[in-house]
């Protein structure tokens, strides 16, 4: 119920950021994708998640094959190969990868015992880390990102001792110098314009300055539903994807956006619970990933509107406009169904 | 087969938990430190910030006169802009923005399809010169529709009346499908470039260098600060060689004839006037031109748009004799040669007419002399089959003819000389030694323009110096202007003296009394040139028609004439198309011969302008010391005292018609109350006639300069510009 109070929050948000744009009338589309969601979790939900689980090997060879054909038939869109057209709807395979590597990671710890051993934590790197690799190069460095927290979920919980997950930090800033170099120039300048917006106002620095006057404008109150200069005067850049939620924050306001964060707060929450409850350990990995990938969205989206995070092409999840996002949302979610619905199991 | 001491440690998971926590504390601080803490600090910016891209148009340079006289000016004007980058569905708004500019919808959609690829920040240009009810609608729709802008531009006002048209041409945008040629690749689809005349030719030192400001626009469209200002760079002016005053007589004088003239001062190539009838409004193409309208000018039979000056290719008719004579006099044999004219002669058993068999006779006993006069067809005949092809070609080809004058307008053409390579590289046939004898008298594929007439006589009264016409100043050019040619190129064409000497004084003879165009004799000025008239079709062809046929195909007067005789100082070429005699086209060209005179004698005197300045005195005492203009007598001088008659036309003109000050469109505020009248000015309601002085139309008219130039003196609603036909070259003589 909390999520499709979220989802409904979220259509009306694009309803109001589109009104007056070319994008005008997506909101439908988004009802439909999110009633198609909801039939999908009901359905999902009433699989056994044990057998999904059991066909993990086959389904992680079949998003690797998928993202080597988004490298090579993919539709080129604003400059990355992300999408994948079938029939008439464009598919983005990266998104349902996420799923597997959830399912994956489970799978993978569930096997091990509760002792985490150096060899687990390059298995576990190298099962997300390669798909991670070929989104990068897509590329699509904001879903890329969201493959880490599912890995150091797993690792956390599959018991990683606190040596081992020092070591993996210190490699990391080791090895983050040389990250800078592969990226590409465009995604270079989002990050050090995230350090200093002001010094490209123009260009770089654009989306982050607009996305905090529209936040800052809003003030406690908002600006109402489709009154947000902001927002209708298209100076916050794709106002009903990536930063819907500075479009919400500028017209509801600050208690808007509070309340819009209690609500993914309790959600996740939520989720923990069902983790807890969860009838064994791979129903719990499962649940947490999906959390850890929740939960890392609403991070770096809220953050980078609210200043504290650069700008990554990362939606907030169940409110931002497209596809993709809003089925593996609910796909993940009919996955938890199941595993709460089959808690006294066992 | 899991037991639940596998189960994930619970330790684990509420840490996740407080994690989690954190997070949206740490998200929740963020958003209070924005929407709280620093609101209003946002909330201003908030205020602030639309920003908007505005060109700056630069003006283009104004075309001067020799004098400095203003040709062509700028008016400001409004046009419309249609901002692209907002994001606006413009498909949507289409219909209103149509309605509301009284643009086709179907129109603006496909411009706005056509434009869809070319970046969204450049502005579109969707309507020039908007009327006062255009620009309310949008100032009252700047809320609804606010991707339209308005912005000043410096639009061209040319001369009224076709004055001078084809000489300064026109300027227009820069079509979307011209932006794919090279020579266009620089420029901004809504540019306004010259297309035609010398604003083409010297587009790239008229136009100027565009500037754009971006300004910040609070949220009801109102501006609050300036980003950004690169300001525009003017285009130059340019000084055209053309004397206004000349000008004017010589448009007077082609006036409701169709033809051309040109005049040039054969000493250094400058063009002092230029006209070509009929003409058309260049300021129809300051703004966009319609459909409707550009199709009349292209079907029209009269050829409006041709600068007939340069682009008319005809043949030349007895014109070609001075350039006969000249080759003749000096191969040998136009000096010894006497023939007798029987109304015509026969060469290789064909019989050739001379123009007197249809009045008289014959011309008797002709030497070269009375052969240039009379313009005797028969002495030109036996001539031509003395020189032969060649040497005649060689000649005409030396003074220019068959190939491009070279002066700095766009689209000259080379007219035909005929020769016997010509006409085995262009037909693939020999030529004919009877082809000769009709090319004497500059008929058979001879083919010139004006100014290659204007540009041959020239050097041959000039005692041989062939000039390369022009119509601006090559010393004014601005810094870094890449000039194609050098204006002051001069060829020698080898004329003896003595021949020099019989060839002027001939062609003196023309206008007098003796001559074949003795009504154009101008008292009291050397006056010398030759007319010509050339048939269009052949007599046997024409034979066979009827007489309303007939008159479709009429003969073309020619005449090109100097002053002085001998070292003109100008010459002037006159095409009268259809106008049958080169006697009548000689009175065009002797009007403006005349006025040269007058303009020089009165600059140099003052005499008529003190004796104009006395109220009702037409009048003036005029001492003068003065040669016959007897070559051989340098020495014998005359002098005497007399009373001229002057025609009190003395207040000097300032700005060619219809670019004066009080020429000039009138403002916008004053634009929006006089709109009220006209639409006030309905034939049940009549105004009060104090209101109707404020009509755009007749307000130029009402504060002209004292004396204006004649043709602004018509009433504005009668077109100068005669069709074709309207006015017969009969009713003229």
């Amino acid at each position: 119920m909390l999520v499709l109070l979220i989802c409904s929050l979220g259509v009306l948000e694009i309803y109001s950021a589109t009104i007056s744009t070319k994008f005008m009338g997506v909101h439908l589309k988004q009802v439909y994708w999110i009633l198609g969601g909801v039939g999908l979790m009901f359905v999902v939900s009433f699989f056994n998640y044990q057998a999904l689980l059991e066909r993990v090997p086959l389904m992680y060879l079949i998003s690797i094959a998928s993202l080597i054909a988004v490298e090579l038939f993919g539709k080129k869109y604003l400059g990355a190969r992300r999408w994948v057209q079938l029939g008439s709807f464009h598919f983005q395979p990266s998104e349902w990868v996420k799923l597997v590597l959830i399912l994956a990671m489970a799978k993978y710890f569930a096997d091990t015992k509760s002792e985490c051993t150096a060899q687990d934590i390059v298995k576990a790197g190298a099962l997300v880390g390669v798909p991670m690799l070929m989104v990068l190069v897509q590329p699509d460095l904001g879903t890329a990102l969201t493959y880490i927290p599912i890995a150091i979920m797993g690792l956390f919980l599959g018991g990683m001792k606190a040596r081992h997950a020092l070591v993996i930090l210190v490699l990391g800033a080791l090895l983050a110098p040389v990250g800078w170099h592969v990226l590409k120039p465009y995604q270079r300048d989002r990050l050090t314009s995230f350090m200093e917006p002001e010094a490209d106002p123009q260009r770089h620095g654009y989306q982050v300055i607009q996305s905090l006057v529209a936040v800052g404008s809003g003030g406690i109150l908002g600006k109402g539903t489709a009154h947000g200069s902001q927002t209708q005067g298209q100076f916050l850049p794709v106002p009903h994807t990536d930063f819907i939620f500075a479009a919400f924050a500028e017209e509801h306001g600050f208690l808007g956006a509070m309340g819009l964060l209690l609500l993914y707060f309790i959600v996740l929450m939520r989720l923990v619970q069902n983790a807890q409850t969860a009838p064994d350990r791979a129903g719990a990995f499962v649940v947490m990933g999906v959390v850890a990938v929740l939960a890392f969205h609403v991070l770096v989206n809220v953050g980078m509107v609210v200043g504290f995070m650069p700008v990554t092409g990362i939606p907030l999840p169940l409110m931002s406009y497209g596809g993709s996002s809003v089925l593996f949302m609910f796909l993940a979610l009919g996955i938890v169904m199941n595993i709460r619905m089959r808690r006294f199991v066992n | 087969m899991f037991g639940r001491d596998e189960k994930v440690s619970q330790l684990r998971l509420t840490a996740v938990q407080y994690v989690l926590l954190g997070v949206f504390l740490v998200l929740a601080f963020g958003l209070w430190r924005l929407q709280v803490a620093r609101s209003d600090y946002y909330s201003t910016l908030a205020e602030q910030n639309r920003i908007k891209q505005v060109p700056i148009l630069a003006p283009r340079g104004k075309i001067l006169d020799r004098e400095g006289r203003i040709i062509v000016d700028n008016y400001p004007s409004f046009s419309v802009l249609l901002l692209r980058d907002q994001n606006r569905n413009l498909q949507a708004d289409a219909d209103k923005i149509a309605a509301g500019l009284h643009i086709p919808p179907d129109e603006l959609r496909a411009r706005l399809k056509r434009m869809a690829a070319v970046p969204g920040y450049q502005p579109l240009f969707l309507k020039d010169d908007i009327t006062p009810d255009e620009l309310a609608f949008i100032e009252s729709h700047k809320a609804e529709l606010p991707e339209l802008d308005t912005i000043t531009v410096h639009r061209r006002l040319y001369p009224r009346n076709g004055f001078m048209a084809h000489i300064i041409g026109y300027v227009g945008q820069v079509s979307e499908d011209m932006l794919t040629q090279p020579q266009w690749e620089l420029y901004n689809p809504g540019d306004i470039v010259g297309m035609s005349g010398v604003e083409q030719y010297y587009n790239d030192i008229l136009i100027g260098k565009n500037g754009s400001r971006q300004v910040l626009v609070n949220s009801r469209g109102k501006e609050v600060g300036t980003l950004s200002d690169v300001s525009a760079v003017p285009g130059k002016q340019l000084k055209l060689t053309i004397d206004l005053d000349l000008q004017i007589a010589a448009e007077e004088a082609l006036e409701g004839k169709p033809g051309a003239i040109v005049a040039m001062d054969p000493r250094n190539g400058e063009i002092l006037a230029m006209v070509s009838r009929p003409a058309f409004d260049p300021n129809e193409f300051a703004v966009r031109i319609t459909r409707d309208e550009w199709n009349r000018l292209i079907t029209d039979p009269g050829k409006p748009l041709l600068n007939k000056a340069i682009q008319a290719q005809l043949a030349p008719g007895s014109v070609f004799k001075v350039i006969m004579s000249t080759a003749g006099l000096q191969e040998g044999i136009a000096q010894n040669l006497v023939i007798n004219c029987g109304g015509g002669k026969t060469f290789y058993g064909r019989f050739f007419k001379c123009w007197i068999a249809s009045t008289h006779g014959s011309h008797g006993t002709v030497g070269i002399s009375k052969a240039i006069y009379q313009s005797c067809d028969s002495y030109f005949y036996t001539l031509a089959e003395k020189l032969g092809i060649s040497r005649i070609a060689k000649y005409a080809t030396m003074l220019g003819l068959g190939q491009k004058s070279g002066i700095d307008l766009p689209q000259e053409v080379s007219g035909v000389m005929p020769s016997e390579e010509w006409k085995i590289k262009n037909f693939k046939q020999k030529w004919y030694a009877g082809e000769t004898i009709s090319v004497g008298i500059g008929q058979g594929a001879v083919a010139t323009t004006p100014i290659q007439l204007a540009r041959a006589v020239g050097a041959i009264t000039s005692g041989g110096v062939l000039v390369r016409p022009h119509v601006a100043f090559p010393d004014q050019f601005p810094p870094g202007f890449k000039q194609v040619a050098n204006y002051t190129d001069q060829v020698k064409i080898p004329l003896d003296q003595e021949n020099w000497i019989i060839i002027t004084d001939a062609l003196a003879n023309v206008v007098s009394p003796i001559g074949t165009a003795g009504s154009a004799h101008l008292p009291g000025i050397d006056f010398a040139g030759k007319t010509g008239s050339a048939q269009t079709i052949s007599n046997q062809l024409k034979a066979k028609m009827g007489s309303s046929e007939k008159s479709k195909f009429k003969d073309n007067g020619w005449f090109v004439g100097v002053t002085p005789r001998r070292n003109p100082e100008i010459v002037v070429a006159c095409l009268f198309e259809g106008g049958e005699h080169g006697a009548l086209a000689a009175r065009v060209a002797a009007k403006v011969i005349k006025a040269y005179v007058e303009k020089q004698r009165n600059s140099k005197t003052q005499v008529a302008k003190a004796s104009g300045t006395a109220a009702g005195s037409q009048q003036a005492e005029v001492a003068a010391v003065w040669h016959e203009g007897d070559a051989k007598t340098p020495d014998k001088m005359q002098a005497g005292h007399f009373t001229v008659p002057t025609d009190g036309k003395t207040k000097p003109v300032t700005s060619a018609p219809g670019v004066g000050e009080a020429d000039k469109p009138i403002p916008r505020a004053d634009l929006e109350t006089t709109e009220s009248h006209v639409e006030m000015a309905h034939p049940e309601t009549e105004p009060p006639a104090e209101n109707q002085p404020t009509a755009p139309a007749t307000t130029p008219e009402q504060q002209a300069p004292p004396a204006p130039p004649p043709t602004t003196k018509k009433p504005a609603a009668e077109p100068t510009i005669a069709p074709a036909a309207a006015v017969l070259p009969r009713s003229q003589s």
